[in-house]
Order: C-alpha cells, then sequence, then structure tokens
C-alpha cells in the first residue's frame, strides 16, 4: 500500500527530471548542429536561473501560501556576495572548478540568511501586508546594493555607502575596484555554463520537490489552507514558515549567483519589476504545481524573446496574453471545456481495468 | 485529580464581559455536554481551552498541567485536540494528507531526512502512512484516501475532521456542534461514532451542541451557560428538568 | 529656513501620494484588490493634457478636463473588462491581471509616444510665492496642496453623507449584506474605479507639473511608493491613504535633503516596515481578530 503510493509521487519527480535533462540536451544537441540559432543558445543559462527562480518562489507563494514580491532583493543578494567572492578569490583559488560551485553556495547561503532575517519580523503580518513588506525589502536591497562602494588595495579591504570613498585613504597603486555604487561590480569570471546550470535545476527540482513531499510539506501546505487550525493540530507556524523563507531565498541566492557569472551585474535590474515577472511564471505554471513552475519559466522567458519579430509590440502582445490567459482560467466554462482535453480523461479508462 | 480542571475563567473583550468566573470539571473518559444559548460564550471558552484565546483570569489544568494562556501548538502537544462549528479541514490537501497532518508531533522525522530522503524517513514515513489508514477504517474513510478533502460529502468531512483530532492523541477531544447540519438518522449514528470513540481511544470528550437528543442520548454530565457565566452543573437529566435551563432557552 | 521650504516640499510631494493612495484603498476597501496598474493611470492622465495641449493646442484648462475624463473611462472600462470577469477567482490571479493591465498601458504608451521622456508643460500659471528671500515656494507646490486639500474634504464629505458614498462603505463592510439591501454592487464598483482614477489624473497632472518629464513609466514609481503609502496608513482606510501618504512624502523629501538622495527611498520604505512591526495592520487600519 505505501510503496504504491511511493511510486506514484516518485514517478512524477522523476518525470521532471527526465524532461528536464530531455529538454536541456535536445537544445543544446540543435544547437550544435545549427539547427537552433545562437540567440536560442544565449537563452539557455537564463532558462536555467529562472526556472531555479520560478520553482523557489512557488515554495513560498504556492506551498506555503504568502505572497512574497521582493523575490528578486535575494537573487540580487546571491549575485552580488557570489560575484565578489570570485573576485576575491580569483588568484588564490585559481580553479573555477572549486571557486565557483563555491561562489554559488556561499551567494545562495547569504542570501538564505536574509531570508531568515526579513522572515522574522514579517512572520506577524499578513497577506496583502506581508506582500509589500516584502516589495519593500527587494527596494531596500537594490538601493543599498547601487550606493554601495568596496574597493580592495594594498591595506585590505575599505568599503563605504558614501557617494565615493575618500581617495586619500586607498593606495592608487595597487587599488582593484571591486563595487563602485552604480557602476556596480566589474570583473567577475564568467565561469557559468550550461551543464552547471542544468545540474543547479536538478538539485533545486530534487530539494525542493522532496522538501513539498515530505512531513515538512503538509505542515507547509496545512499553514497555506489554515494557519489557525494548523496551529491548533500542533504545527509550529514560525518554524515552518522560517525554513521556507529560508530555502526559497537560498535558491534565489544560487540563481543570481549563476547570473553573476553569465552575464553584467546591473542592480537597476533586480527590482520588484522582475520579482512580479517571476510571480507570473509561477501563477501561470500553477500555483503549488513545482512541474509547472519549470514549464512556465521557460516557455514565459522565450515567449519575448521569441516575439522579437514583432519589434515593438511583442510587449503589447504578451500583456494581452497574459490577460486573456487569467481571465480564461477563471471561466467556468472554458475550464470545463479545458477538461474534455487532459490527458487523465484517457487513463481513467485504463485505470478502472486495472482497478477492477 | 479531574482530567481537565477549569477555576474561574473570566475573559473579556474590550468592555463586553464575554465568560464570567466560569468552572467547571471533566473527569478521565467521560462524556460532557457544554450547553447554553446561542451568543452565551461556549465557543469562547474551547476557544480558551485551545488557547486561541487567552483568558484575563482563571485557571485551565489539564492532568495536572496548567495549560491557560499557553499557545495552541503547545496545548495540542500536552493533549486537546478539537473540531470547528463550521468544518475547517485543509482544503487542499488529500484525506490521508489531513490525517497526516493530524500525525506530525505523533510519528516524526527531520526535515533535512525528508530532504535527503535519509532512512529515517522512509521508516517514518511508512509508519505514518499505516497509522494514517488504520484511523480511516476505523471511520470507514479509507476508500477515499487520495481525495481532495474539499471534495468529500458534508457528513464524512465532519467525520474526517474528527479523525484529524483522533490523530493528535488527544486526551481531551471538544467537539464544537458536531450534529450541526444532521438529520435525526444521522444524528443517531453520530451518537453510536461519538460512544465508540470514548471507548475506542480512552478519551474524555466534551461537546457543545444545541440538539438536545444527543445530549440527553450521550453526555453523562451536563454544564449550562448563559451570558457568559455558568447556570449550573450536573447530571444531564437532572439539569434538562431545571426550570432556569429552560427558560434560558426559551425565555421567560 | 531651508527645513521649512524642505518640509512644504515633502508635504506637496506627500499630498501626491495621498491622492494615489486614496484611488488604491478605495479600490482595495471596497473591490478587495490590489489595482497595481492604478500607477499607470497617473501616466496616462499626463500624457492626455500633454497631447492635448501640445499636438491639439488646447488651453490648460480644457486639457485638464479631459484628462480626467479620459482616465475616468479608462478605469471604468478596465473594471468591466479585465477585473470584472475575475471578481470571484483567487486574490493572486486578479494581481497578476492587474499587472497585465499594468504592462499593457505601459507597452502603448511606448508605441505611441516612442521611449525617450517628453518634455511636460506646466498647467500651474501662478507665480511663485515669495515669502521672504529665503523662502520661495513654487506655484506648482502652492496649487497642488489646495487642490488636494479641498479634493480630500470633498471626498469623505461624499463618502460619509451621500448615497452612493454610503453604499460604498456598505460593500466595504459586507458585499454580500450590502446586495440583499437593494444595493447595485457593480455599479458603486464603478463608481469607485471612475472616482480613483479621476483622482489619479490629477495627481499625474500635479506631478508632471512639478517634476515637467513624461514617459511611459513615469507612473511606476510613484504607484510603488503610493501603494505603500495606503499600507502605511492602513489599507482600506480613506483617512489612513492621506496620512500614509503625506507622511511619505515628508520622509522622502527630508531623507533627500539631509542624508543622501540616493538613498531616500530606501528610508521611506524603511520607515513603513518599521511602522508595521508596531502596527501590524497600518497607522489606521482596522485589527481583524480571525472568527473560529
Amino acid at each position: 500500500m505505501f510503496l504504491k503510493a511511493v511510486r506514484s509521487s516518485t514517478k512524477s519527480k522523476y518525470s521532471t527530471y527526465i524532461m528536464v535533462i530531455a529538454f536541456f540536451s535536445i537544445a543544446a544537441i540543435l544547437v550544435e548542429a545549427g539547427v537552433l540559432g545562437s540567440l536560442f543558445k544565449g537563452l539557455l543559462i537564463p532558462m536555467c536561473y529562472y526556472i531555479i527562480l520560478a520553482v523557489s518562489l512557488n515554495l513560498t507563494v504556492g506551498i506555503l501560501g504568502e505572497l512574497s514580491l521582493g523575490h528578486a532583493g535575494f537573487m540580487c543578494i546571491g549575485a552580488y556576495v557570489g560575484g565578489v567572492f570570485s573576485i576575491l578569490t580569483k588568484d588564490v583559488i585559481t580553479s573555477s572548478l572549486i571557486r565557483f560551485p563555491l561562489a554559488l553556495i556561499i551567494g545562495g547561503l547569504v542570501a538564505g540568511i536574509f531570508g531568515v532575517l526579513i522572515g522574522i519580523p514579517i512572520l506577524r503580518l499578513n497577506g496583502d501586508y506581508l506582500a509589500i513588506v516584502t516589495l519593500a525589502f527587494g527596494e531596500i536591497i537594490k538601493k543599498l546594493v547601487q550606493n554601495f562602494y568596496f574597493i580592495k588595495d594594498v591595506n585590505g579591504l575599505h568599503f563605504s555607502f558614501a557617494n565615493s570613498i575618500d581617495p586619500s585613504t586607498i593606495d592608487d597603486v595597487s587599488k582593484k575596484v571591486i563595487l563602485s555604487g552604480p557602476m556596480s561590480i566589474s570583473g567577475i569570471p564568467k565561469d557559468a555554463n550550461i551543464f552547471i546550470g542544468v545540474i543547479l535545476v536538478l538539485v533545486t527540482l530534487f530539494v525542493i520537490m522532496n522538501l513539498v513531499d515530505s512531513r515538512a510539506g503538509r505542515a507547509f501546505m496545512s499553514i497555506r489552507d489554515n494557519r489557525i487550525v494548523a496551529e491548533g493540530v500542533g504545527i509550529n507556524i514560525t518554524k515552518y514558515k522560517l525554513i521556507v523563507f529560508a530555502v526559497s531565498a537560498f535558491f534565489a541566492g544560487v540563481a543570481g549567483s549563476l547570473f553573476a557569472h553569465f552575464s553584467t551585474v546591473d542592480s537597476t535590474k533586480f527590482d520588484y519589476n522582475l520579482s512580479i515577472i517571476i510571480l507570473v511564471f509561477v501563477v501561470l505554471g500553477g500555483i503549488g504545481n513545482i512541474r509547472g513552475s519549470v514549464i512556465a519559466a521557460v516557455a514565459l522567458y522565450a515567449l519575448p524573446e521569441l516575439l522579437r519579430a514583432f519589434q515593438s509590440y511583442r510587449m503589447l502582445i504578451y500583456a494581452i496574453i497574459l490577460i486573456a490567459a487569467m481571465i480564461l482560467n477563471n471561466n467556468e466554462k472554458f475550464l470545463r471545456f479545458k477538461e474534455q482535453f487532459t490527458f487523465k480523461r484517457l487513463f481513467k479508462t485504463k485505470h478502472a481495468k486495472e482497478d477492477a | 485529580m479531574s482530567l481537565l480542571e477549569i477555576k474561574d475563567l473570566c475573559i473579556s473583550f474590550g468592555g463586553l464581559q464575554a465568560v464570567q468566573n466560569f468552572s467547571m470539571s471533566v473527569e478521565n473518559n467521560q462524556l460532557y455536554g457544554l450547553i447554553g444559548p446561542n451568543g452565551a460564550g461556549k465557543t469562547t471558552v474551547f476557544n480558551m481551552l485551545t488557547g486561541v484565546y487567552k483568558p484575563t483570569s482563571g485557571s485551565i489544568v489539564l492532568d495536572g498541567v496548567e495549560i491557560g494562556g499557553k499557545s495552541p501548538m503547545e496545548i495540542s502537544k500536552c493533549g486537546i485536540a478539537r473540531t470547528y462549528q463550521n468544518i475547517r479541514l485543509f482544503s487542499n490537501m488529500s484525506v490521508i494528507d489531513n490525517v497526516k497532518v493530524g500525525l506530525h508531533n505523533q510519528i516524526e522525522y527531520s526535515t533535512l531526512s525528508g530532504i535527503f530522503r535519509l532512512p529515517s524517513y522512509w521508516k517514518q514515513e511508512k509508519l505514518m502512512n499505516e497509522r494514517a489508514f488504520e484511523l480511516l477504517k476505523v471511520f470507514d474513510l479509507e476508500h477515499q484516501s487520495k481525495n481532495l478533502s474539499c471534495n468529500l460529502p458534508y457528513g464524512k468531512q465532519r467525520k474526517l475532521e474528527i479523525v484529524r483530532a483522533l490523530a493528535t492523541n488527544p486526551k481531551l477531544l471538544l467537539l464544537d456542534e458536531p450534529a450541526a447540519g444532521m438529520n435525526p438518522n444521522e444524528t443517531a449514528e453520530l451518537m453510536n461514532t461519538i460512544k465508540f470513540i470514548r471507548d475506542e481511544f480512552n478519551i474524555a470528550i466534551l461537546l457543545i451542541e444545541h440538539d438536545m437528543r444527543l445530549v440527553s442520548g450521550i453526555c453523562e454530565q451536563v454544564a449550562v451557560l448563559n451570558f457568559g457565566s455558568e447556570l449550573t452543573h450536573g447530571n444531564t437529566d437532572e439539569v434538562l428538568k431545571d426550570s432556569r435551563v429552560i427558560t434560558a432557552y426559551l425565555g421567560e | 529656513m531651508s527645513f521649512l521650504s524642505y518640509l512644504i516640499g515633502g508635504i506637496s510631494l506627500g499630498s501626491i501620494y495621498a491622492l494615489i493612495a486614496l484611488g488604491y484603498t478605495m479600490v482595495y476597501g471596497i473591490a478587495k484588490m490590489l489595482n497595481f496598474a492604478h500607477g499607470d493611470i497617473i501616466m496616462v492622465g499626463g500624457f492626455t493634457v500633454f497631447t492635448a495641449m501640445s499636438t491639439m493646442q488646447f488651453s490648460p484648462a480644457i486639457s485638464i478636463i479631459s484628462g480626467i475624463i479620459v482616465c475616468t473611462v479608462m478605469g471604468v472600462v478596465i473594471e468591466k473588462v479585465a477585473y470584472k470577469p475575475l471578481r470571484n477567482a483567487s486574490s493572486l490571479s486578479v494581481l497578476i491581471t492587474a499587472i497585465g493591465v499594468s504592462y499593457l498601458l505601459e507597452n502603448l504608451a511606448l508605441l505611441i509616444f516612442g521611449s525617450s521622456s517628453q518634455n511636460f508643460t506646466s498647467v500651474v500659471t501662478f507665480k511663485p510665492w515669495h515669502i521672504n528671500e529665503k523662502l520661495v515656494i513654487s506655484g506648482e507646490t502652492i496649487v497642488t496642496i489646495v487642490v488636494t486639500t479641498i479634493i480630500m474634504i470633498v471626498l469623505t464629505l461624499f463618502v460619509n453623507h451621500s448615497k452612493p458614498g454610503k453604499a460604498m462603505l456598505a460593500v466595504s463592510e459586507d458585499k454580500g449584506a450590502a446586495q440583499l439591501m437593494g444595493i447595485n454592487v457593480n455599479r458603486t464598483i464603478s463608481i469607485t474605479f471612475a472616482i480613483g482614477s479621476s483622482l489619479a489624473a490629477v495627481a499625474g497632472i500635479l506631478l508632471c507639473s512639478l517634476y515637467p518629464q513624461i514617459n511611459a513609466y513615469t507612473g511606476q514609481m510613484p504607484g510603488i511608493k503610493a501603494f505603500i503609502a495606503a499600507v502605511l496608513g492602513g489599507i482600506g482606510s480613506i483617512p489612513g491613504a492621506m496620512i500614509g501618504g503625506l507622511l511619505l512624502g515628508v520622509v522622502e523629501n527630508l531623507s533627500k535633503a539631509y542624508i543622501s538622495t540616493q538613498l531616500a527611498d530606501a528610508i521611506s520604505f524603511a520607515v513603513l516596515i518599521i511602522v508595521l512591526l508596531f502596527k501590524p495592520t497600518g497607522i489606521l487600519g482596522k485589527k481583524i481578530t480571525e472568527k473560529v
């Protein structure tokens, strides 16, 4: 009895892993073969970090049931911490095979710590208030990072929030500017590659899907469905909320670190607009549906790129598609129409024969 | 020593004194009823017993331990479970998952073990699955284990709520108007179910009810609440014949 | 003396935030949704006036009126087309739809007006008021404060003493019960959106007069800040939106003056977080105890 239940949830997880591996393998092959242009090639690593961002946000929004509008802030922390780490250790740890994974982990850990730090004060807030506070935190992180100066020289490390660091304290000869406020970071080694990207996606899926399908996952969902009753049944609300914030922020940080080693880091990009883009992936992929987040992240990230042909109209079309999708998905007639075409209907007859 | 000792319990909301000097004791394995007209404060007492509200004064002692003012989570661990007036299941979770949440503190393994699928995960999940099925079987719900709990018919939802409460291994079970919305047949079945629970699970049951057939049918003792304070308490038959009680319900 | 001028500037900015916040808070209180596209209505108002004055050469008065009319109509149409079908959907779905509407408005503006900022001619014709040599208050600032004060007084009177206003209060308390009392919920919601949008139009015109640049994204940041102001004051509370807006504007301006221009926004947001730590439902927000 138990093994049967295990097999069905494991089946679903393995099919998700296979789907990811298959998609990226086929895409990589097609790119090498020249079937898919270099435009598509440049989309593959971003797809990886968007998947990680969407899946980690779905943990907070879909499984725990708390609306977070500050996910980009954790990505920002991961990007900066991971990037700075790589720059500082470039000469010490010369092998990127060791340095890059460390940068990813450290970026994730610091982001995760921030997730807990931010989580603690917002524990008491309800739905919409929590959302606006996460948005505020995201913006604060962005602003702080935008005004942060970090310079290394022969005397050690200097950092400040001022408009610039007093030049007299810096030894011009040995100075190396790591982070200069709005000019951001320069000099991060571009260690990212598609292979690591896919591995990170698989690790994220492994951790989060296992987490959801476990005792802790049930605790999260009970908090989502009815917090007061969950407490009455003995669930430690604080503990489980903080676990979700920590894990969700950790993976956002890892995604950020991956991003930093792939593309130029510009703090203005880590704003609420980005948080909202990821939220749209999550909602359209299905709240609480991890596999849906994977598909939505890939499809919706690629969609505007593929619509490039339409030039200036593409974002307009995207907006109309978004509105239409939300209205249709909540329209009873359309939902009934959709049910005719699900796979479930086809399998229903098959299972009936099995159980008989 | 009684299982549950309530002494001089008081709570006020703003200026309104909702419950005054309420005292009651429930023995092990007893079937106790809490009755009174609407708005008398019965659910408020339940909320104080389960930690949803903090009493302004008075004490609640369960099995020798003072639980007044503790958090709902701690009280659940001490051994009180409840059902709600309007059924509150975890609607987006399956029937069996609702029960498994109830078993959360009975069968444990660490979060890390869950993530990395360590041996304790496999061992404890198997145990949890078996225990959850056992409980569902007792109430004839095992065939709907995979269904979404919100899709169950009303009567089965009520049963599931009770199963979830029992999963927490309580010493005292609080039922808040369990017969609400039931017809006489269903009520009769419920009466047997409640007696069966008391006998099988060896627990005390305190219930709030308006259906006097059920109260007189199974409650051994009864306390009457009116306007936040106790009118009387004692053996069910005597209390229900008390003219003050009848007046409280029907008016002068 | 300069403190006073910064303070007044903050009140002026804050009044604009308050106007926008009022729209957010009313829609949230009555339609129970976060209209993320509200900030972009500001931009629509600004661009309408811009087009009316520069392309069509209308007088400032006619331009302002046309701006308000366009925004009001647009607000009502958006509600009917995009939000009404989702009345019974989850609040998250409605939020995403609102985001879609926001994208739509921004990209339409990009298409029509291009991506570079346009210069906006102020509609205010009052000369600056020289109180003394050190303290000069611009005409725009005066008009902003006066206009918003009048609007807030009128709105409060309207909501508390007129029939449609009381209908709005009823719907915000309990939609079902209001309907049973014979209140036309659809019409009440439309009126709410109409009022909110017209306030946003005024805010947009005043904003563009104070900071005379406009582009497709002009409404974004003020929209977010007004949202924060509404939450700060207690979302759903009209006086709360006014207090929240003013507070935010003053904090922002004083931070810009005395601490740092770049960190001013971060400080305003931090104020929100601190307030919510002590009052989880905002300054004037209602404490909601869940009934079990």
